[in-house]
């Protein structure tokens, strides 16, 4: 496998990082990067991390780093998590910032002691870090029941001060969207297993309305609907299919319970990615209220299970 | 009435779904079958997902219909949390079949 660290892969801007990817040679990944600058999305380091943890560290190779911000990735932790070395040192004073550096969930304990000691890294005000709370516990579990993954999950966010936002990242190296929706469903694409996925209440454990008394299916979609309240993007990436939620231009944008209703762009014939990537970016400083998402979100969930209900009744005949 | 206090094994921030489901299954679904009146007590807690929620109580709705609500009450929770809870019953209410 080869993968390029680009000078600079965000979420808007992070279709051209995806279909450079070389998913071929899976018992090899070589990391490579632009030689001036790198700024990634946390998504991008995620997705390396658990790229790299599918492999024997003896195999990663990583070409010598220029770029002078090489050492973000080195405080993000990523060859300490690969177990490989890297020759970029950095000065004990350099600022921290506030960041997740990589870190992988492989259980709920984990995912437990995550939330206690590493959101609180970031610094946030108690209403922001139930929101950030919020999506990377429904996120992790997300991988933790669904995946499959070996290598459970693999997350890590950073704090923007420019924009005051919050950008984290998910990865995992599981059986990815379309063979765990397709346990309950028949999607024939990539691109359709991630539109029923991101449905409220359709999940793949059943068909049954209302789900089973584990999984109902929604949390993909309160993820999204935070990120589209907010006016932010979303990203979701499994097999060879890309969905992006842009940002809204509407000053409330509505939610749909159809991703493809929604404002944003989508791809398929990328390089298949076995397993599932989810980005998302939260701009704090107009993060709408909780509870107020809330109401919006009980609305379509209701009105799109009222739907699912409707499309089943049977119909008059009229002779 | 039996309470079951939640803080105790799920923290202010109710996530874990393992837990829920221990708690479901050990303490709420028994109780409910013996026909008892059960309070979950949400004392301390400040968030809870959705997930946890579901996992929690969609299966007394799935199991006793929209009338355990007579007697599955919901003791101090906080405006999002009762927000979520809302969510649950309404969803799982509409997605019931009739007669369920």
């Amino acid at each position: 496998m080869k993968i390029y660290i680009p000078n600079s892969a965000f979420l808007g801007n992070i279709d051209p990082f995806l279909r450079g990817f070389d998913p071929s040679d899976p018992g090899t990944l070589e990391i490579t990067a632009n030689e001036k600058w790198i700024a990634v999305h946390p998504a991008v380091l995620s997705m390396i991390t658990a790229l790299g943890l599918t492999v024997k560290p003896e195999n990663i190779s990583c070409r010598k780093l220029e770029a002078r911000s090489r050492h973000y990735l080195v405080r993000m932790g990523l060859f300490r998590t690969l177990g490989i070395s890297s020759d970029i040192s950095i000065m004990e004073h350099e600022p921290a910032g506030r960041f997740i550096p990589i870190t992988r969930i492989r259980t709920s304990e984990e995912l437990s002691n995550f939330k206690n000691e590493m959101i609180p890294l970031l610094h946030l005000e108690p209403e922001q870090s139930r929101t950030i709370g919020y999506i990377v516990s429904e996120l992790a579990w997300n991988v933790l029941e669904h995946s499959g993954s070996e290598h459970g999950a693999v997350l890590c966010a950073q704090y923007y001060k420019k924009s005051n936002s919050i950008r984290i990242g998910i990865a995992d190296t599981g059986i990815g969207i379309r063979a765990s929706i397709n346990n309950s469903y028949s999607a024939e694409t990539d691109l359709e297993a991630l539109r029923l996925a991101l449905k409220p209440g359709i999940t793949g454990t059943t068909r049954r309305e209302g789900g089973t008394e584990q999984n109902a299916g929604a949390g993909l979609f309160f993820i999204k609907s935070i990120a589209g309240i907010n006016r932010d993007f979303f990203v979701i990436y499994s097999g060879d299919a890309l969905y992006k939620l842009l940002k809204s231009p509407a000053a409330r944008p509505r939610l749909h319970a159809d991703p493809f209703d929604d404002r944003h762009s989508r791809a398929e014939g990328l390089p298949r990615w076995s397993g599932t990537v989810v980005g998302a970016d939260i701009t704090l400083d107009q993060t709408a209220g909780f509870s107020a998402l809330l109401d919006a979100i009980r609305v379509t969930y209701r009105d799109a299970v009222r739907e699912r209900l409707k499309a089943r009744y049977r119909k008059p005949r009229f002779i | 009435m039996r309470t079951i206090r939640l803080v105790e094994k799920t923290g202010a921030f109710a996530e874990n779904k393992d837990v829920a489901r221990a708690l479901r299954v050990d303490e709420l679904m028994p109780a409910l079958e013996r026909g008892e009146e059960v309070a979950l007590d949400f004392t301390g807690v400040d968030a809870a997902t959705q997930s946890f929620v579901h996992a929690l109580i969609s299966e007394a709705l799935r199991r006793f219909g929209g009338g355990v609500l007579d007697r599955l009450l919901f003791k101090s929770c906080n405006e999002p949390v009762r927000k979520i809870i809302g969510i649950v019953t309404e969803y799982m209410q509409e997605g019931l079949a009739p007669g369920e």
